[in-house]
């Protein structure tokens, strides 16, 4: 399964990058498991997620939870609280 | 119910006309403004660059308006939301609720904002003498969202 992921903010500057294309293992079907996958490959992403507190993610552009499934083609975004008004 | 996410500024009196000249059953307009200051948690603020997700944002404030046009009764709601680099003083975002009486526009004003901060995808860095910092989301903005659910739908 392919997803595009997105950065935002305080994260896309600590991963210094704004989006990848990642083909995830048939094993990761919902949100938190692609945020452990993702922190399991290693820096820089095992720190910028453990150091910023309360990422938030959503799935196409819409806010998602934990449990959300994930599906092929699928645009996911992590990013921090949000700040805006 | 229009939702514009820009960089230019914007004319809250020509807003708010064009949004209440179509429609004489307008007996209300309740409008917020938010204004970038210059000072943050003790720090003179120089600049503010609003970041945003572009696509997310658009949904996410059409989505807050309609959760406010389900609430209550309601003739429009208008946001329009600056991004990019701004100045203290420059004017961030603007929300105009227009109704038959003064009780929905006020309430459903404050909802937009209040779900606003929490729910849209905008995200604030400022620059002060000490170099550049994001800023963290408050709990009071949190808090502010909670009440509109323990009042009840």
């Amino acid at each position: 399964m392919k997803v595009t992921v997105l950065y935002f903010a305080r994260l896309r500057e600590a991963l210094q990058r704004e989006r990848e294309v990642i083909d995830v293992p048939a094993t990761v079907v919902t949100v938190a498991q692609l945020r452990a996958w993702l922190v399991a490959r290693g820096e820089p992403w095992a720190s910028s997620f453990a150091e910023i507190k309360r990422i938030r993610a959503a799935i196409d552009q819409a806010m998602a939870q934990d449990a959300s499934p994930l599906h092929d083609g699928a645009e996911v975004a992590f990013f921090p609280p949000v700040t805006g008004g | 119910m229009p939702v514009r996410v820009q960089r230019e500024d914007f004319d809250a009196g020509r807003e708010i006309g064009q949004l209440r000249a179509a429609d004489p059953k307008i007996g209300a307009v309740a409008a917020f403004i938010g204004v970038a200051r210059d000072v943050n948690d003790g720090d003179a603020v120089a600049t503010l660059t609003l970041e945003h997700y572009p696509g997310m944002t658009e949904r996410a404030l059409e989505e807050i308006c309609a959760q406010a046009r389900a609430r209550w009764n309601i003739a429009d709601v208008l946001v329009i939301h600056r991004v990019g680099e701004l100045r203290p003083t420059d004017q961030i975002v603007l929300v105009v609720v227009t109704s038959a009486h003064r009780g929905e526009a006020f309430f459903a004003c404050e909802f937009v904002m209040d779900y606003l901060k929490t729910e849209a995808p905008f995200w604030k860095k400022e620059a002060t003498a000490d170099g550049t910092r994001w800023v963290d989301a408050r709990d009071a903005d949190e808090h502010a969202r909670a009440r509109w659910k323990a009042t009840g739908a």
